[in-house]
């Protein structure tokens, strides 16, 4: 089966690998790039556990298919936190307790970094709205929404903090 | 399956004539429909490649808004979302933020579910659709595309270019609310898309009326239109829209609802997006 050549940035950095016309971006982010923090849930745009930012734009990688990643933008999980640790998004689910089973957090983290990406203070509305695409069968919701309100208020204070020095 | 991704209207024709290929835009309903077990196409045609189809622009007096355009997209355009209210909130509807990324007025149309949120509110808007296909071009109504759940009156080989929308005049507005059983992503009980004018007393002089989600295609109330016209917008008169709404559903039973809820909803829903409606031809 004949192949085609995709030439991308993932996390910073220029990808390019090969892909079948029906392979989804997910299973070349997973198979092919080895991200593997990208999980495929119900792989029918329903749960949100394979969100990335593509373009900008927060998405499900089940709903693309590999070879319209050419040129394009992406950021997984992996590109979240830096040399210097965790993003804070990941610091606050982590120190609110934001997940068990785990399957679900990746997809939440992206989701919560795409919302604080175009509004830095969200309301508690606004956040419950902008996860609304991603499904936890474990927590409830509630620990999510406070540590993605938490993240927000930790950013804002540290934006602050920097503009004063 | 194999991937294309045309860069030009002309391209995606000859590619789209050959009978084995299936032009897509965002693929929120088309690799769900592969997943389930639809068989893959030999060719999958990626329009999003295409400029006219990505577009959005106001020429002249006409919205012209391509087929391919992601939803969020109409809510970034405050303009639009300002003169097409309800077109927009209707596009606004259609998923979570990941879906509104991806999912297009073109797509919503040509899936041709009965329960497509922004059918409605495009037929009152009367929306036209321009198609390309073997034959050339061709513009028609919105409402003429879909004939029944998932079949459409687009030949083979034809694909939606991009949808044209008259910019409305002045007191006139549209509306488009949703009920579902839950507060967010999940699919239509019923859908009511509305458009009036009003004149300066307040009096309706024009209505359209459109139900989804309670037939097999969605119903425009002429019934209701009628009642409207001419008339103050008193509770006697929505209580006529509201019988006549209920009068022009054909429902099916299923988890969301029975038939007769599905009728009672599309009066109340006919209301409520008539005032909502009214109030903003009002400001206008």
């Amino acid at each position: 089966m004949s192949s085609t050549h995709v030439t991308c940035t993932i996390n910073g950095d220029q990808v390019e690998f090969l892909c079948r016309g029906d392979q989804t971006l997910l299973d070349a982010l997973r198979d092919t790039a080895g991200l593997i923090g990208v999980k495929e849930g119900c792989a029918t745009g329903d749960c949100g556990a394979c969100s990335v930012i593509l373009d900008g734009r927060l998405t499900c990688s089940c709903l693309v298919l590999a070879p319209e990643a050419e040129g394009a933008a992406i950021l997984t999980v992996e590109g979240m936190g830096g040399p210097d640790g965790l993003h804070p998004l990941q610091e606050a689910f982590l120190e609110g307790a934001a997940l068990q089973c785990g399957i679900c957090t990746p997809g939440f983290l992206v989701a919560g970094k795409a919302l604080l990406d175009r509004n830095p203070d969200p309301t508690e509305e606004q956040v419950r709205y902008a996860v609304a695409g991603n499904l936890c069968r474990c927590t409830g919701y509630d620990k999510i929404v406070r540590s993605i309100l938490a993240a927000a208020a930790d950013m804002k204070e540290a934006s602050e903090a920097k503009e004063t020095v | 399956m194999k991937y294309i991704a045309p860069a030009s209207v002309e391209e995606a024709v000859s590619i789209l004539a050959g009978g084995a290929a299936q032009a897509y835009a965002g693929a929120t309903d088309f690799l769900p429909q592969l997943q389930m077990g639809r068989p893959k196409p030999e060719q999958a045609v990626d329009l999003k490649r295409i400029d006219r189809l990505v577009d959005l622009r106001l020429e002249g007096d006409t919205w012209v808004i391509g087929a391919a355009v992601p939803a969020v997209r109409l809510t970034e355009e405050e303009q639009l979302a300002a003169e097409l209210p309800g077109l927009v909130e209707s596009a606004a509807l259609i998923g979570s933020d990941q879906i509104q990324s991806r999912a297009s007025l073109g797509g919503n149309l040509c899936n041709a579910s009965p329960a497509a949120d922004s059918v409605p509110a495009m037929v009152v808007d009367e929306g036209r659709a321009v198609i390309a296909g073997p034959g050339g071009m061709r513009t028609v109504p919105v409402a003429s595309v879909v004939t029944g759940p998932g079949q459409t009156s687009l030949a083979e080989g034809e694909f939606v270019v991009e949808f044209e929308f008259d910019r409305p005049p002045a007191r006139t507005s549209d509306a488009y609310l949703r009920f579902i059983p839950r507060t967010e992503m999940d699919i239509a009980v019923v859908g009511a898309g509305v458009r009036l004018s009003l004149d300066d007393s307040g009096r309706c002089t024009a209505a359209a009326v459109a139900l989804g989600a309670v037939a097999p295609t969605v119903v425009r109330v002429p019934d209701a239109e009628e009642a409207l016209a001419g008339r103050a917008l008193t509770e006697e008169v929505l209580a006529k829209a509201a019988a006549a709404s209920e009068a022009a559903c054909n429902p099916i039973d299923d988890k969301r609802g029975t038939k007769e809820y599905r009728r009672r909803v599309a009066g109340v829903l006919t209301v409520r997006a008539l005032k909502l409606a009214a109030a903003r031809a009002a400001d206008r």
